[in-house]
């Protein structure tokens, strides 16, 4: 299962429920403003670092670009276009909007 | 062929896909959830194992006793009560984030299970298809 999350974690839940669906094994792909979570120094980054021990993260490399980042929590995985297409076709997704 | 009775197109059980709707939204700030339910009752016409899965925001949209006359706008809340009746026997309801917004099952209509997280991310990751709104 690949979640995938478009929103910011630092103004909604979204990132929050998600992971509390995230099943060990499960993976989930930030883009869009949801790359926010991946940044390191955020409020929001023991939360991530705490999902990384049983499920795996990527981020949208051209998203964090984007927005003048580039370093990100130890663990995140970067995925650039071709990468989130790969990942969609190896998982079920669900989209959490 | 036109006025033949969907019953008789009905899929074989290998023909059947299952599809799993998940509502996130509260009820009259977008127009997600009607959206979604209009779907719902579109797919429920082609004899699909169709699920519902109310989480986050989403679970406003089964709160009792909604009055929509003063927005102006249709309260939509009742058609989830006839959903049974389409054939979508399963309503879900996130239990944490029932609690999060400080309501309790009674506060919902009739008709829906509500269910722990564990239970939740089950119902997920049987699913051939999962539309988000």
């Amino acid at each position: 299962m690949l979640f995938t999350v478009n929103k910011s974690p630092l103004t909604s839940d979204n990132l929050k429920t998600c992971l509390r669906f995230a099943k060990k094994g499960n993976s989930v792909l930030l883009y869009e403003d949801g790359v926010y979570g991946a940044i390191p120094g955020t409020k929001v980054e023991s939360v991530v670092k705490e999902a990384l021990k049983s499920i795996e993260v990527f981020a949208l490399k051209e998203d964090l670009k984007a927005r003048g980042f580039g370093e990100v929590i130890d663990g995140v995985k970067l995925v650039d276009y071709a990468g989130f297409v790969g990942l969609v076709e190896e998982h079920n997704v669900c989209p959490w909007l | 062929m036109a006025g033949e009775d969907l019953n008789e197109e009905e899929r074989s059980e290998e023909d059947k896909k299952k599809f799993l709707f998940l509502m996130r939204k509260a009820p009259y700030g977008s127009i997600y959830p009607q959206g979604g339910l209009e779907v719902i009752l579109i797919m429920a016409a082609y004899d699909q194992t169709i699920s519902v899965l109310f989480a986050d925001d989403g679970v406003f949209c089964l709160k009792k006793g909604q009055e929509t006359a003063g927005i102006h706008v249709k309260d939509f809340s009742s058609a989830f009560k006839v959903l049974e009746s389409y054939g979508v026997e399963h309503l879900y309801v996130d239990k944490t984030s029932l609690e999060e917004r400080g309501m309790k099952p009674e506060d919902l209509l009739t008709g829906v299970e509500v269910v722990s997280s564990d239970e939740m991310s089950g119902f997920l990751s049987g699913q051939d298809v999962i539309l988000p709104f």
